[in-house]
């Protein structure tokens, strides 16, 4: 029915409000309606009982209305049979009324449960449908995101989950009842006459006619309209929110002109459309007035002379125009159900195909769990008692990482250990876990040759990972905390410090455009490592690969020397902390949002983190303190406010490794300074990948990484990179002496 | 309030009145039918008269062809005048909101604003077409139907008037019941879409922090609370088409028992029992639609109310009328100004006594922490907003003396805010100065250093920039602001912290520019950076609303605590630990 595509802006791109410029977020035809309908069908087949006995009661109502015309005519006709015999009393009269009520009774209930059922099954799936999806945009990775709009993602929920409900509680059901009835209806008016039949199906006739080419024609000057309106309100939003720069350049009179002229293109587009969306009802049901006076003409002569051979009486023929009024409803109703249902199926399928998007990879066996550590170093499960105070990544011997003990050479030069048996006169190496016969230990040079090794050597030795890189090739990754290897535990321990390395990384947001090559940085537990550059060389993408925000092409990337990719995602994340350039917060209170970073953090825990970013002040002296509600992303804070606060927040979750990309882009520097403490307390101790614009902000990291077009210029220290004079020794003193 | 709306039909007067005449006419033309109806079973059928039959029906089609042509056109009147309503209304309110001063924008907020011009004045236009249509036609049917019921049996009009207050009552009640519970409903739905805004907004904190499940429970209670609040409403709704089933039943079966009676007592010729049946039906349709215009009325009320707030607001700032101007120098005098944004006494002063002169030519930078008032005392130079006290002159000349537009042609001025419009480059530059030559255009893209990257684009001066400017970066957005500002060639520039996403190296070539090309311009800058503000002629220090300090960088450096420190600050690495 519906040919139009949505509307689309006047440059053939989407619309100004993304591609849903529509009210009702655009129609479209769904490209696959059977299994759209019956996926949706699904969400109120859980309670089939209801839905059946819904469907009963459509039927029963139905019939039982065209059953109640039908009673009229014993009725009338008894009533002018007892007139010509001259009655002036008729006792049947009270009881076939008392009948027909009766039977408008059952029908009203019917009716009333019906929609009554169907408004519970339609409203609980819908709630179902809503929380799926919602559920389901959880586990979306963020390049899902940055695909859709937030607007269209929000369309989802409102316009398509509420052209969805309104199908099941009403469409459906009324397609139902508008076919029941319509057939009924034929039955009784071919029965009562099959040849005035054959002049109300010409009626019939005119009337669809009308229907299809007003709908057509409407439907035609509808996506026009919507097109204007777009443009309208494109043109509002645009100049709306550029108005201070109107004003500033003195245009305001050339941006009347311009609303003006789109103003009047959708006057007229909007009439015409109107025009005929809202003739189609007053001429379709003149139509039928005149198939009324027609069928009135036939009808008349055949029931002249009390109905001759064809039993044609008066009763009949008003019983008969009454169904020749009722049977153009149905059409009518057809037709509209059919568009809105259409409609809602386009949304079903949306709504479908978000859910069916591919959720975040996540393969990762490796967990991150409390533990308790002795002043020896070892570690012990978490007795429960308290905050814990140590974490540890629990790793299950199945996995593809094995344990094995290393040699730790010069420059980390790692060498594997193992036990190994003598086999005919050859050592053999046993797979790591394996105890030897003899006890004996070797080490595995490079080409594969076993050395046994000495005792000293033995006392000396470290730990590492070993897993497969992304080449195939077995790799080593030495791992730097305490370790837990229990031989007969079904998971080894090791622990949380916060060791990054990427190793090689390849990326690209889009395939063909590559945003990172082979970007090598290590960042030791407690280190800070800063990365400097122009807007758009990679800066912030770095960050967003440590916490696996987006897979990687290649290289590899490393936590505590486990692959990110094997690390549960949760996990992972909860090891980091992030203070971002836009900061979000939530509606609530500043104090619930300082606790979204640790949900089980106390209020002293909070304002302690408070404190820490310097943010204790301004919450103080705010209208209720710490109880204030924040409301829309907190507008009623200043930007440096809001980013305190997430600050505050970040320091709560108190993770050992922390990103703060632009954390104080909005802080002017004299307060940064006055927050710098609070900064450097929550940088103390972790490690941590800083973004900052301003270059004096990152003169103490530990290494300053220069990237330009995703690749590293330079790296080091300040001292080594202002010595090398290249290009942040530009960059640096291009802020001092330009001149 | 609908007296206002009608005087917007201006133009579309015609449409407007001609419409309800139409339906009137239309409704008159539907209801004979069922008497010539009458007709035919009285006389023709029942007194075997054909010709009575012949004559009825004929008359019958006409008075239908009739009804389906005025039909069409009261639909053409009333979508007509709706639309011409709207689009006058939108006009007016678009038109009132470009004479705006920026404490007009500020106080309703640009979003509100949008909604106001969008969202409302679809409301406004529904609520039109319903009234023009829906509401006179249910109004005339009414009342044209009980009057001819009346005219046909008194006594079966009784039976009508019975059911018509019952029927009225149940609505009304339904409505009054259902109506807040709607309410409710679009609270609840207002809060579903909150949680999800925010959740698609700070999908990277929510991920960060791991904090998956929370979200999902927060959801959860907000999807609940509105399937609650839905089925609340709605499961009470769906009791008016029983309702409505129950009284026109009643009606009917009434009719039919007591004219019948009536037919054999010999009061009533046959034929009428179905007019007045049909009659029935047709009060009950009305009376239906009359309840859905009248909700849908209602509803729209704070539409309404929304738009008039706007027409109704006086802008505050209107231009002055000052015979003679002077020529345009540059320079600019602030006498002992305070300024507040509300001025409705419940706002405080963000600047105090200021008292400042620039002179012509002269390059002049402001700085302070966030929150000082840079932005505000720039704000006053063009009169975006007006001083509280005190004085701002341009050229010698009170601010509010000059008319608006001559006063801000003097001055360029790129907002802290930028923004760019859709539309090619040439067309976004050509806002400083309409007639600005191509040569002029390569000059003030040169200046602000953009003409390079203009050039790398393919398409150059001709590259289309989507709306917001989406497709530059941040800092080519920067100084395709500067370019536009410098287009227009003004006597005085300022730039409010406009340079920010601009890289040093870039901004101090700008700067260079600046010193070279704009020799009789007086510039002002408001900067973060220490480096965009040492060689300035004069450097301004705010604190608090107040000049703390006036001065060359040395000499501030020598004696403004406040300068030195945001000196340092900008010197050393943080406090130096690390």
């Amino acid at each position: 029915m519906a040919e139009n595509k949505a509307p689309r802006g006047p440059k053939g791109g989407p619309g100004p409000h993304g591609p849903h410029g529509g009210p009702r977020g655009g129609f479209g035809k769904p490209k696959d309606l059977r299994r759209t309908a019956l996926r949706t069908m699904g969400y109120i087949l859980n309670r089939p009982a209801l839905l059946l006995a819904s469907l009963v009661c459509v039927v029963v109502s139905a019939l039982l209305g065209v059953a109640a015309t039908y009673l009229q005519k014993p009725i009338i006709d008894s009533i002018s049979l007892a007139f010509k015999s001259g009655q002036t009393q008729l006792p049947s009269l009270l009881t076939s009324c008392l009948q027909l009520i009766g039977i408008y009774l059952l029908a009203a209930a019917c009716s009333y449960v019906q929609a009554n059922l169907m408004a519970q099954l339609a409203q609980k799936g819908c709630n179902r449908l809503r929380r799926e999806l919602f559920d389901k945009l959880q586990q979306l990775p963020l390049s899902f995101f940055d695909a859709h709009t937030h607007g269209e993602l929000m369309s989802r929920f409102t316009n398509d989950a509420d052209n969805v409900q309104m199908a099941l509680e009403q469409s459906v059901v009324s397609l139902i009842s508008s076919v029941i009835t319509f057939v009924g209806v034929v039955v009784m008016m071919v029965s009562l006459s099959p040849m005035l039949f054959l002049a109300s199906l010409v009626m019939l006739g005119c009337v669809t006619a009308v229907f299809l080419v007003f709908g057509k024609r409407s439907r035609k000057f509808y996506a026009r309209q919507q097109a204007a309106l777009g443009a309208v309100n494109g043109n509002i939003q645009e100049m709306i929110e550029g108005l201070k720069v109107v004003k500033a350049f003195n245009h305001e009179e050339q941006a009347k002109t311009q609303f003006n002229s789109l103003n009047e293109e959708y006057r007229a587009a909007a009439s015409e459309a109107g025009f005929y969306s809202s003739a189609i009802m007053p001429v379709a049901s003149n139509l039928t007035n005149i198939g009324y006076a027609v069928t009135a003409v036939l009808g008349g002569i055949l029931a002249m002379g009390g109905g001759g051979a064809a039993g044609f009486t008066l009763g009949s023929l008003v019983i008969y125009l009454q169904y020749n009024r009722q049977v153009t409803q149905p059409v009518n109703q057809i037709s509209m159900q059919m568009t809105s249902l259409l409609s809602a199926m386009a949304g079903a399928e949306r709504i479908f195909a978000v859910m069916d998007a591919q959720p975040e990879p996540d393969r990762g066996q490796v967990t991150l769990v409390p533990v308790e550590k002795d002043a020896n170093g070892s570690l012990s499960k978490f007795s429960g008692q308290g905050r814990p105070k140590s974490w540890a990544w629990k790793v299950p011997r199945t996995c593809a990482l094995s344990l094995v003990p290393v040699l730790v050479g010069a420059d980390e030069a790692l060498t594997e250990l193992g036990q190994a048996d003598e086999e005919n006169g050859a050592l053999k190496l046993l797979p790591p876990g394996t105890d030897s016969k003899t006890g004996l230990w070797v080490r595995v040079g490079a080409d594969g040759t076993l050395t046994p090794l000495t005792l000293a050597e033995m006392a000396a030795h470290g730990w590492a990972w070993k897993y497969p890189g992304p080449d195939g090739r077995m790799g080593l990754h030495l791992i730097r905390g305490a370790v837990r290897n229990v031989p007969g535990e079904e998971f080894c321990y090791t622990e949380l410090r916060g060791a990054v390395r990427l190793s090689r990384v390849d990326f690209s947001y889009v395939e063909g455009k590559p945003v990172l090559k082979e970007m090598s940085v290590y960042a030791d537990p407690g280190q800070k490592i800063a990365f400097v550059g122009s807007t758009g060389a990679g800066k912030t993408t770095v960050t967003n690969l440590i916490n696996r925000f987006y897979e990687i092409q290649g290289g590899v990337i490393t936590c505590d020397g486990i692959d990110v990719r094997d690390i549960a995602k949760d996990s992972l994340r909860l090891s980091q902390g992030a203070v971002l350039q836009d900061t979000h917060l939530f509606t609530g209170t500043v104090m619930e949002n300082i606790r979204y970073g640790r949900l089980d953090a106390t209020d002293e825990d909070c304002i302690r983190a408070a404190k820490t970013a310097n943010a204790d002040g301004f919450i103080r002296r705010l209208p209720e303190g710490y109880h204030t509600m924040l409301t829309g992303d907190g507008t009623n804070l200043s930007q440096g406010q809001r980013q305190l606060l997430s600050i505050a927040r970040a320091a709560v979750k108190d993770p050992p490794i922390m990103v703060l990309d632009e954390a104080t882009s909005s802080i002017d520097t004299r307060t940064e300074q006055h927050i710098q403490q609070g900064m450097d307390a929550l940088m103390e101790g972790r490690t941590v990948f800083v973004i900052a614009h301003r270059l004096s902000t990152v003169r103490n990291a530990d290494c300053i990484v220069v990237i330009e077009h995703g690749q590293i210029m330079e790296k080091g220290s300040h001292a080594q990179l202002m010595e090398e004079q290249g290009r942040y020794y530009q960059l640096y003193t291009g802020q001092f002496e330009l001149d | 309030m609908l007296k206002r709306l009608a005087s917007y039909l201006k133009g579309y007067g015609g449409y407007a009145i001609a419409s309800p005449l139409l339906v009137v006419l239309e409704t008159a033309c539907e209801l004979v039918l069922p008497l010539l109806m009458a007709r035919i079973i009285n006389q023709g059928i029942e007194g075997n008269n054909m010709t009575v039959i012949w004559q009825s029906g004929a008359l019958m089609v006409a008075v239908a062809l009739v009804a389906t042509v005025v039909g069409g056109y009261a639909a053409r009147c009333a979508t007509f005048a709706a639309q011409g309503l709207g689009a006058n209304l939108r006009r007016a309110e678009f038109e009132q909101i470009a004479s705006f001063s920026f404490a007009d924008i500020d106080r309703f907020s640009s979003s509100s604003l949008i909604t106001r011009l969008t969202n409302d004045l679809t409301n406004i236009q529904n609520v039109a077409i319903m009234c023009l249509r829906v509401l006179i036609r249910g109004v005339a049917m009414t009342a044209a139907s009980v009057v001819l019921t009346l005219a046909i049996s008194p006594r079966l009009a009784l039976v009508v008037c019975v059911v018509l207050p019952f029927m009225a009552a149940a609505l009304g009640l339904l409505m009054k019941v259902c109506f807040p519970l709607f309410e409710k409903m679009q609270k609840a739905l207002d809060h579903l879409n909150e949680t999800v805004q925010e959740n698609l907004v700070a999908v990277r904190v929510v991920k960060s922090y791991v904090r998956q499940d929370h979200e999902r429970e927060k959801f959860k209670d907000a999807n609940d609370g509105f399937t609650a609040a839905g089925l609340n409403a709605v499961l009470r709704m769906v009791a008016i088409q029983p309702v409505m089933m129950i009284c026109f039943s009643v009606a009917t079966v009434l009719v039919l028992y007591n004219g019948g009676n009536m037919v054999l007592g010999g009061e009533l010729d046959i034929g009428y029992l179905q007019t007045v049946t049909g009659y029935i039906m047709q009060i009950l349709m009305s009376a239906m639609m009359i309840g859905m215009a009248v909700l849908q009325y209602t509803r729209a009320q704070a539409s309404i109310r929304r738009v008039f707030e706007v027409l109704d607001a006086e802008s505050a700032i209107t231009g002055g009328g000052a015979d003679r101007l002077p020529a345009p120098r540059g320079r600019v005098e602030f006498q002992d100004v305070s300024f507040r944004y509300q001025t409705d006494g419940a706002g405080e002063d963000v600047l105090h006594h200021i008292g400042l002169t620039v002179e012509p030519g002269q390059f002049v930078a402001i700085v302070g922490g966030t929150g000082t008032g840079k932005s505000s005392l720039v704000n006053l130079i063009p009169r975006f907003y007006d001083v509280h006290r005190g004085k701002v002159l341009v050229d010698g000349l009170d601010v509010r003396d000059y008319p608006l537009d001559a006063l801000r042609s003097r001055i360029g001025m790129v907002l802290q805010n930028n923004v760019l419009f859709s539309g090619t480059i040439r067309e976004n530059l050509l806002w400083g100065n309409e007639n600005a030559t191509q040569e002029e255009l390569v000059q003030a893209a040169k200046d602000a250093q953009a003409y390079d990257f203009i050039m790398s684009f393919p398409e150059g001066f001709d590259t289309y920039l989507e709306q917001g400017g989406v497709n530059v970066s941040g800092g080519q957005k920067q100084r395709l602001c500067i370019a536009r500002a410098m287009v227009r060639k003004p006597a005085i520039l300022i730039l409010d912290d406009s340079t920010s996403a601009v890289d040093s190296a870039t901004e101090g070539r700008i700067r260079q520019s600046f010193r070279e090309n704009l020799k009789g311009t007086t510039v002002i800058i408001i900067a973060q950076r220490i480096s965009s503000v040492q060689y300035a002629d004069k450097i301004v220090v705010l604190d608090e609303g107040t000049v703390a300090d006036v001065g060359s960088h040395d000499q501030l450096i020598a004696r403004s605590p406040i300068y030195r420190e945001i000196y340092d600050s900008q010197q050393e690495g943080g406090s130096g630990n690390g």
